[in-house]
């Protein structure tokens, strides 16, 4: 597999380290009234779908990016590869 | 008939080599000698082993896997069933090597194997006496029980029994290596297709890669007498291969096989780069494993012919009529000097006329169809099948079944076979394709392709080769506008253009034991057992008969299997179905999966700067992940290392002692927001730790169970340095990346790690001030109001050297850790020694430090062991509540705060002889001894040298509450039952009086 690094280009994926879902970017607020509810649901729950899936990849053979990557689950294809941190701080400017 | 062979003295036959044929692309003018099951022969360059042993008058080449039937060659290449042979000697013994893809060298050696006491004489053969009872599945009906049985008697006779070749048990002498490779364009296969795909791809300006299989690049064009433009096709195929040598922009490579197709235009290559030579040359490897990055591939694989199914079918001497034909075209041999063809093509027919050129006289084609064409030149037997075969090491005889219900035997010695060809449509499928049925050419042709292939040539269906070379140029072209270099058509050579039109013709009506997979021992028989069975599904029928489950993958058999199923079930051959494709394609020996990755370097051994000091202090060393560190430190006179680890406790608590910590994770914190940073990251509180000081630190996964701990020390208000354990350094450090860069990532906080830039080393004891003032520049003050416990420092040592100091106690001594630049850590460690002499200091390893920090109640891996929480860790109150940290607010959860929660707390003998062991379970003193009544486990014990007795840190229920009381403490596995008593875990100064001092 190649993972087309926004700031490296295509790299071997046997540079990377995989975390899983991407949702793990949206941490809930620990001061929530329903912190307990939602802090569960983010450590254990995640979607499991058979086609496209965000997740994180961590390049840790390279430059140390915490990689946005969408992959289809079925066929590997890979549509979309962001840094982590534009994905992050895009989510906070809109909530 | 033109041959086209030259007439020179490099073609004249061998007269030594009975079955020796003139002509072909072997180079007659020099003899190669090797030896078979210890008999020495004859070959020429250019040989294989099998068209050697067949030049030499040798059929029998091998035993079937489970009836030990006589075998010999079926195929000319790598889809062989039967000619495995064990291939070298000694140690570079290689067992199930197809005989018909080893390239002949002098001196080669090579034994059959499956066979006891002789190749011609197999006791095993009472095997197929009783085949009867061998069917499919009898593995399964047969050794149900009793079970115990299996294991010890079943097993080791079958596996004896069956098998195929035996390893050397010797370590593999030969290096294997790995590489990367780009290009534009991977062509895979260099036949007619293939060539001319490079070749137009290739003066179009593109990187190109051909990779083929064979020594000789060619493909069929080496096996044919097929013209192209107006001269021999192979003179073609040179023509092209030496153009597309001297491309600068064309890689050529031969004995490559492309293993499989993967995600991305990732494709596997194994190169034998040494495997024709008797060993490799110096500083070369066997084989490499190229990942070749392509972005565009040409599937031009070719086809396979398959068999056709008839009772004792599976004689020395019955191959495929296209390997009668390379062995004649091509090598200049045959196995028997008088043959014939069992056919329901033309292409059986063109085998007949390539042999009668070569001078080989045909006996029949036998032609299932009733208006096969004529011959002038040998009999044709229209409408006719073979009913049977006879002899016992090898063909003697043919019964044939005529077309008038008669039946006539031919005396031959060996007989092809033509049933149409299968496009190798492997690669394809390595993606989840599924191959689509054709009905012209009753095979399957390839279907969805990976992203970036494209097939041409037999492998898609073209099998003349005017198609092959047109699919070639025409995928070339398209790939080449693909990458952006334009391309036009070249005038395609000129080449036969037979249409091809396959009749399916699978098995004679009425056959029993006519095998299918030749290697697995799998009849049409099995087949109707499996049907009758219900094991119909094609996965099914697979397992349960293991048809195409051998190393050949069922290339020649997998087609005919489902074809008889497809009859049994009333279906089509696409509705029964196709199994699937997996790579490898060929099979590759296990060390060039691992190339250099083997023995020392499976993983990377890391050392510290000191490593060679305590190598020449006679240390002996652990491997903790991947470095090795001493573990202590023996002296003249110790004869167990627990002398030696008493001794190393006993002079630090008493005066100083040395470790090298080197190997904790240091990871440097800067940013403005660093404070902030660490704060999230760890449970406790470090928003307000002052510049100057140092404080440990719980860090918790999101779950809330304790993932690492550590110190972090603020060397400015924008600068702090973390430590981690040894073995969660990279863990550690990647969570904190997710941590900064998706979780915060506003903060203005930067990380990198520094575990190597720094060489540590813990100085412990009430000497410890005392030494450190000798290294130390004497403008720093180290006294203890100036310096006191948990304070830290850029100081200078030994005259300006920037070091840092910090004064943290692991042990619970007064105690510092001294980091300075890596590349001044031997010296450093060695003038520590060197000055503290007179002190009588003294190095100490990680079992003095790991009896130290069990004395103090220090938790470590196996405390912080993926199951526990702060709370048990007796570290509830360091969870702040008035701050956000990962894994606070799920640590507050119901299940993890339970009255009776295990707590850590320290275990001491009742009677001081006693031991207690790491994996032992608490017990109440008078209850039962069971899992149930289980109260907790002991995570660590040592010898305290301190207190003269042993003692255990250990999870207790409502352990804090239960100080003084004594338990059982039970190992089943050891047999050890101890009184013990519940204590405080800080074993040594509970009051921490003298890491104050």
């Amino acid at each position: 597999m190649l993972i087309d690094h926004p700031l490296l280009g295509p790299r071997d994926a046997s540079e990377f380290v995989y975390l899983g879902d991407a949702s793990l970017i949206d941490r809930p607020d620990w001061q929530a009234d329903d912190a307990a509810r939602a802090f569960h649901d983010y450590a254990y729950l995640r979607d499991n779908p058979a086609g496209p899936h965000r997740e994180l990849w961590f390049h840790e053979g390279g430059d140390r990016s915490w990689l946005v990557v969408t992959r289809d689950t079925t066929t590997h294809e890979i549509t979309d590869v962001r840094l982590a941190r534009d994905v992050a701080l895009e989510r906070r400017r809109s909530s | 008939m033109n041959t086209h062979s030259r007439i020179d003295p490099a073609s004249v036959p061998d007269p030594k080599q009975s079955n020796r044929l003139a002509g072909g692309r072997v180079d007659h003018s020099t003899v190669l000698t090797f030896s078979f099951d210890g008999k020495r022969y004859r070959g020429h360059p250019g040989d294989t082993l099998a068209s050697a042993l067949l030049a030499n008058g040798v059929r029998l080449m091998g035993r079937s896997f489970k009836y030990h039937r006589p075998r010999g060659p079926l195929t000319a290449g790598s889809e062989e069933p039967n000619a495995l042979v064990e291939l070298r000697t000694g140690a570079r013994r290689e067992p199930n090597t197809r005989a018909t893809t080893i390239e002949l060298y002098d001196g080669l050696t090579a034994r059959s194997q499956n066979a006891w006491p002789s190749l011609k004489l197999d006791a095993m053969a009472v095997n197929d006496r009783l085949s009867p009872f061998l069917t499919a599945g009898f593995y399964y009906k047969t050794f149900m029980w009793p079970a115990a049985f299996w294991e010890k008697l079943y097993e080791p006779v079958i596996r004896r029994a069956a098998g195929l070749g035996s390893l050397s048990g010797r370590p593999d002498p030969d290096d294997y290596d790995k590489g990367f490779r780009h290009c534009d364009l991977l062509v895979i296969g260099a036949g007619p297709a293939g060539l001319l795909a490079a070749l137009t791809a290739g003066r179009a300006g593109a990187d190109v890669i051909l990779a083929d299989e064979d020594f000789t690049p060619g493909g069929r064009l080496l096996s044919e007498r097929f013209v192209i433009d107006d001269g021999a096709a192979d003179g073609w195929a040179a023509r092209t291969v030496a153009e597309l040598a001297s491309l600068p922009n064309v890689r050529l490579m031969p004995r490559s096989t492309v293993i499989g197709a993967f995600d991305h235009g990732v494709y596997g290559v194994v190169e034998r780069v040494s495997d024709h030579l008797p060993e490799p040359l110096p500083g070369k490897p066997r084989q490499i494993l190229w990942r070749v990055t392509a972005k565009r591939a040409i599937l031009a694989a070719g086809a396979t012919e398959r068999p056709i199914a008839f009772d004792d079918n599976d004689r020395p001497g019955i191959m495929m009529a296209s390997a009668l034909r390379t062995y004649a075209n091509r090598y200049a041999a045959t196995p028997a000097g008088r043959v014939a063809v069992f056919t329901c093509n033309d292409d059986g027919h063109r085998t007949a006329a390539d042999l009668h050129a070569k001078g080989v006289r045909i006996a029949a084609v036998i032609d299932t169809r009733d208006d096969a064409p004529r011959s002038p030149d040998y009999e044709v037997l229209r409408g006719a099948q073979v009913a049977g075969t006879r002899g016992r090491l090898g063909l003697t005889f043919v019964t044939v079944r005529q077309a008038d219900g008669t039946e006539r035997v031919l005396e031959v010695g060996a007989l092809g076979m033509a049933g149409g060809w299968n496009p190798n449509v492997h690669l394809t499928c390595h993606q989840r394709g599924r191959p689509v049925w054709n009905d012209r050419l009753a095979a399957f042709v390839p279907g969805a392709l990976p992203p970036g292939m494209a097939v041409a040539g037999a492998a898609n269906g073209a099998l003349s080769t005017h198609g092959a070379l047109s699919q070639g140029a025409e995928t070339a072209i398209a790939a080449c506008a693909d990458l952006g270099r334009p391309t036009n058509a070249a005038p395609l050579p000129k080449a036969e253009d037979a249409p091809v039109t396959q009749t399916p013709f699978w098995h004679v009506t009425g056959c029993k034991r006519a095998w299918l997979d030749q290697q697995n021992d799998v009849t049409v028989k099995d087949v109707t057992l499996a049907h009758q069975e219900g094991f119909r599904a094609v996965e099914h029928l697979k397992r349960y008969t293991t048809l195409g489950m051998a190393t050949d993958q069922g290339k020649t058999s997998n087609m005919a299997g489902l074809a008889i199923m497809a009859e049994l079930t009333a279906k089509t051959i696409p509705g029964v179905g196709t199994t699937m494709f997996r790579p490898p394609y060929t099979p590759v020996p296990i060390a060039t999966f691992a190339g250099r990755i083997k023995g020392r370097a499976f993983h990377p051994t890391r050392l510290t700067p000191s490593h060679h000091w305590a190598k020449e202090r006679g240390a002996v060393f652990v491997e903790v992940g991947d470095w090795m560190r001493a573990q202590y430190f023996p002296r003249e006179g110790e004869t167990h290392w627990r002398q030696s680890v008493d001794r190393e406790v006993t002079a630090t608590r008493n005066g100083v002692g040395v470790c090298d910590c080197t190997t904790l994770g240091k990871i440097d914190v800067q940013g403005t927001d660093a404070a902030s940073f660490l704060n999230l990251v760890y449970a406790n509180g470090f928003a307000k730790l002052a510049v100057g000081r140092v404080r440990y630190g719980l860090m918790l996964r999101e779950d809330g169970i304790a993932m690492d701990d550590g110190t972090a020390a603020r060397m400015a208000d924008d600068h702090f340095v973390v430590t981690t354990t040894t073995a969660n350094a990279g863990r550690v450090f990647r969570h904190m990346e997710f941590v900064r860069q998706c979780l915060v990532p506003e903060m203005d906080v930067q990380l990198i790690s520094t575990t190597e830039a720094w060489a540590q080393y813990a100085v412990a004891g009430p000497n410890s001030r005392d030494l450190l003032r000798r290294v130390v520049d004497p403008d720093i003050d180290l006294s203890n109001d100036a310096f006191p416990f948990m304070a830290c420092a850029e100081v200078t040592v030994c005259g300006s050297l920037r070091a840092r100091l910090f004064r943290i106690s692991f042990s619970g001594e007064l105690a510092y850790e001294l980091a300075v630049p890596a590349r001044y850590g031997d010296a450093m460690m060695r003038r520590l020694m060197d000055v503290g002499a007179d002190l009588g200091v003294t190095p100490y390893g990680t079992e003095a430090l790991g009896v130290m920090r069990i004395e103090k109640g220090h938790a470590a891996g196996n405390e912080l062991n993926g199951t526990t929480t702060a709370a048990n860790l007796g570290l509830g109150r360091m969870v702040s509540k008035k701050k956000d940290a990962i894994g606070s607010v799920l640590s507050e959860r119901g299940g993890m705060n339970e009255p009776d929660d295990l707590r850590l707390i320290g275990l001491c003998p009742v009677d001081a002889d006693a031991r207690i062991t790491a994996g032992g379970h608490l017990m109440a003193r008078d209850g039962p001894v069971d899992a149930k009544h289980d109260q907790g486990y002991v995570t660590s014990a040592a010898l305290s040298p301190t207190l003269g007795h042993m003692v255990g840190l250990a999870f207790l229920k409502r352990g804090a509450d239960r100080m003084g009381e004594r338990m059982r403490l039970v190992s089943p596995l050891t047999d050890l039952t101890v009184e013990v008593e519940v204590c405080s875990p800080h074993f040594v100064d509970p009051e921490g009086g003298r890491q104050r001092a």
